[in-house]
């Protein structure tokens, strides 16, 4: 009975976004005031309904309904509670249901915070942001139901896939569908911006927190996405190019281009169009990642629930939003016009110039991963585009990025001087060079990946921390950290998440060029030399987890005759899902990774092991965490919060001043 | 119980990537060897290179290709063997023959579009006027003197 309910209402909120869609359009155009009223509240029950009918469904997984589809195929009784509740997301279904949640979710704040936007464009946004809901409700009712039944109810399930039931990658879904469908609003704002005909400061201070909350939530997500990759699948690599890991990739480097483009925008009233036109690409690329995913066109490591129907679906949606919103575009975007004047040389160009780099290393990720398509379907080439082909491509315009950030960062507003904005740089550059030069005399090897990321690093952190200390006035140095500390924290969320790209810039590239492998069979007692560090195998057992069984090893580390550490690494096997997996034993250290595999028992006696010293390898994901808390500082910036709290007093008029 | 295990561990496909067992004793060729499979594609698998697939056709490749080095190969020649029975979708590198060069330069040309349509713009623009407008000046009295 209750999960009709969650189906019926999922029905309702598919009538209830249809209704959305359409009334607040037509009463925005005929400036009726009673049509367009109809958004907000249609709105929250959307989101309501939704949310119940999501809540029926995570009821079913964790009472273990059986009776249920969903239920059978993707959880078993003996499975943790934590991985019967994430569970509800860990397939096609349930995650598309996540999706709508977080799409009405979105829709309604738009509706619960949207108190300082004019009438008229707020209902155009919820009518908008509801037509992205009609295309999906449709979507997940007439293709991918999580409320199908079965007749006869089976006693137990079929598990879910064991490499999900893990704590990085059971979040990892949540926060990457925040961050895809947060894009959403920056889409609905752009289109209906475009149905208005004008763009605004105050347009582009409403559209920056959406985009910047996305953007934050796609950081941790990619982030926890190649934590797992780190430790999971065995061997720590942390990033492969794998289709569904560009899907999330593109839109996040559309996503940051859109966050630097909205600030020209709100703040000197320039680059109208091309904010509008990369808020409609961000939101796009989310499609095609959606796409990519879910239509198995691609073939990747972790895409699940491969369907062909549901890809043609997804791409005749991508195809209406896209087109409609470029078509839209090509119409109107010449009414944009730019009020804010600069010259060449200003922190204006200095953005244009981000932007260019990253929509186009964005459009690298996008021809990579499109290519074999390409190639297949129109020049009948089998091939495959691999990491080397992405290393190379990608690489040197993030390189060109980091060399340009600081310098384009610090650089004046409307008319700025290369001489004024280097000054404060030197000290910062010479030190980049200078520890470049120590890292590359020290290591072993004459790689320059190692110093290439050294001197990125240090240059990007420098001039982050270089661009508060100028900021911070000309008195003396208690002063200089006085007003440091008082400045606002958009400021001090720009610093952190630029000193994330430098630390995260940093950490990969200290790792790939100086990690260490040892990969040999060991014997219960063996000690062997990696790096600084000795290995010892102690012993080597069986165990029965609670639905799986485990070959667990013990591994000593030592350095000198001083214990370090006590590693176990595990082999699991999930009699269930017929599949094993590797748990690798990581001791995480600020300055290195210890990581290490048990492999298979070996013919001869003994076991496989692999070994790896990891150097500065947690800098790759503190860099993100950085970038994401620098999100957190810029959202809770007093001008957003006290420009929403003072729009509500000053009602009609809506936009709050400076 | 523990021999259940065992037997089950052995019959699920083996977890790991290189093997010991398969690793050649000359440093030299065995780093030669890694660093050409991890350009090479596991046919069998979804996206993986043969130096990280647990695939066993991936171990079968691994072994020929060591064969082929410890033969005498060169790195070019002992790639080509393989590509010449599986076909170019093994590369992890696509070539720059044909077609592929749109692959290859496709993104440093819309570079230069980029930095060329850019740069007129923010030429053409007028540069920045620190002047006010007529209708601003008499908003801004406006707003001082209300």
């Amino acid at each position: 009975m209750l999960i009709e309910l969650g189906h019926f209402a999922l029905i309702l909120a598919f009538g209830v976004a249809s209704v959305q869609m359409i009334v607040p359009l037509v009463g925005a155009h005929r400036g009726n005031a009673g049509w367009m009223a109809v958004a907000e509240p249609a709105a929250t029950v959307q989101f309501l309904l939704t949310g119940f009918a999501f809540a029926v469904l995570t009821w079913a997984f964790v009472t273990s309904d059986f009776s249920l589809q969903l239920v059978f195929l993707n959880s078993h009784t003996d499975k943790p509670m934590i991985y019967k509740i994430t569970g509800v997301w860990g397939n096609h279904e349930g995650s598309m249901l996540l999706w709508m949640v977080i799409l009405t979710l979105f829709g309604a704040f738009a509706a619960w915070f949207g108190d300082g936007l004019p009438t008229r464009l707020r209902a155009r946004v919820l009518a908008v942001q509801a037509s992205i809901a009609v295309a999906f409700f449709a979507f997940v009712i007439f293709t991918s139901n999580p409320f199908l039944r079965l007749e006869v109810p089976p006693l137990n399930g079929r598990d879910l896939n064991p490499l999900l039931q893990d704590p990085g990658l059971a979040f990892h879904p949540p926060f990457l569908y925040l961050g895809y469908v947060g894009l959403s609003m920056a889409f609905s704002f752009a289109v209906a911006a475009l149905i208005e005909g004008r763009v605004d400061a105050a347009w582009g201070r409403w559209v920056r927190p959406w985009t910047l909350a996305a953007w934050m939530f796609l950081t941790v997500g990619i982030a926890l996405g190649s934590w797992w990759a780190y430790y999971e699948l065995g061997w720590g690599g942390f990033w492969f190019w794998d289709p569904v890991e560009n899907a999330s990739f593109m839109p996040w480097l559309i996503a940051t281009a859109l966050l630097h483009s909205a600030i020209v925008v709100e703040k000197r009233e320039a680059l109208k169009s091309w904010t509008i036109l990369l808020a409609i690409l961000a939101f796009g690329f989310s499609l095609l990642g959606a796409f990519i995913v879910r239509s198995g066109v691609l073939t990747s490591v972790h895409a699940f629930a491969n369907d062909p129907e549901r890809g043609m679906l997804i791409l005749i949606i991508l195809a209406v939003f896209l087109g409609g919103a470029l078509t839209l575009f090509a119409f109107r975007a010449h009414a944009m016009e730019s009020k804010g004047v600069f010259s060449t040389v200003s922190r204006e160009s200095a953005l244009i110039l981000n932007n260019i780099l990253l929509a186009v290393s964005s459009f690298v990720v996008f021809i990579g991963t499109i290519w074999p398509l390409v190639a297949e379907l129109l020049f009948d080439r089998t091939l495959s585009v691999g990491p080397p082909f992405f290393d190379a491509a990608f690489t040197p315009f993030m390189v060109a990025l980091a060399i340009v950030l600081p310098l384009g960062s610090i650089l004046a507003w409307k008319r700025g001087t290369f001489g004024r904005a280097a000054k404060p740089l030197l000290g910062w550059l010479m030190l980049a060079v200078a520890l470049a030069g120590l890292a590359y005399a020290v290591q072993s090897g004459n790689s320059a990946l190692g110093p290439i990321g050294v001197a990125l690093g240090v240059w990007v952190v420098g001039g982050a921390i270089a661009d508060l200390w100028v900021r911070s006035g000309r008195e003396g140095f208690a002063d200089r950290v006085r007003r440091m500390s008082r400045l606002p924290r958009a400021d001090w969320g720009k610093a952190t998440a630029h000193i994330g790209i430098g630390v995260t810039i940093f950490g990969i590239a200290a790792m790939l060029a100086w990690q260490k492998e040892d990969i040999r069979v060991a014997n219960v007692g063996d000690r062997w030399d990696v790096a600084q560090f000795s290995f010892q195998l102690d012993d080597v057992g069986q165990e029965q987890g609670p639905n799986y069984q485990t070959t667990l090893a013990e591994i000593s580390v030592w350095r000198g005759t001083r214990e370090v550490t006590m590693l176990e690494p595990e082999k699991r096997f999930y009699p269930v899902a017929n599949m094993p997996t590797t748990e690798a034993a990581i001791a995480n250290g600020i300055l290195r990774d210890l990581y290490v595999v048990i492999g298979d028992p070996q013919e001869g006696g003994g076991w496989a092991v692999r070994v790896y010293v990891k150097p500065f390898a947690n800098w790759i994901w503190g860099g993100a965490i950085l970038m994401a808390l620098g999100g957190v500082f810029s959202l809770s910036d007093r001008r957003l919060r006290v420009g929403a709290a003072a729009a509500k007093q000053t009602m009609p008029k809506g936009a709050p001043a400076e | 119980m523990k021999r259940l295990v065992l037997i089950l561990c052995l019959l699920a496909a083996p977890l790991w990537a290189v093997e010991p067992g398969e690793m050649l004793d000359d440093p030299v060729l065995e780093d030669r060897a890694r660093t050409i499979s991890q350009g090479l594609r596991c046919p069998v698998c979804q996206n993986e290179s043969i130096d990280e697939s647990n695939a066993t056709l991936a171990k079968e490749l691994r072994i020929v290709l060591r064969e082929r080095i410890v033969a005498g190969d060169t790195d070019a020649q002992a790639v080509d063997f393989i590509v010449s029975r599986y076909g170019e979708f093994v590369l992890l590198r696509p070539d720059t023959r044909g077609a592929n060069l749109i692959l290859w330069f496709a993104a440093p040309a819309l570079l230069l579009v980029a930095l060329g349509i850019g740069w007129t713009a923010i030429r053409r623009r007028p540069a920045a006027d620190e002047g006010l407008s007529d209708a601003e000046k008499a908003e801004l009295e406006k707003i001082l003197r209300p």
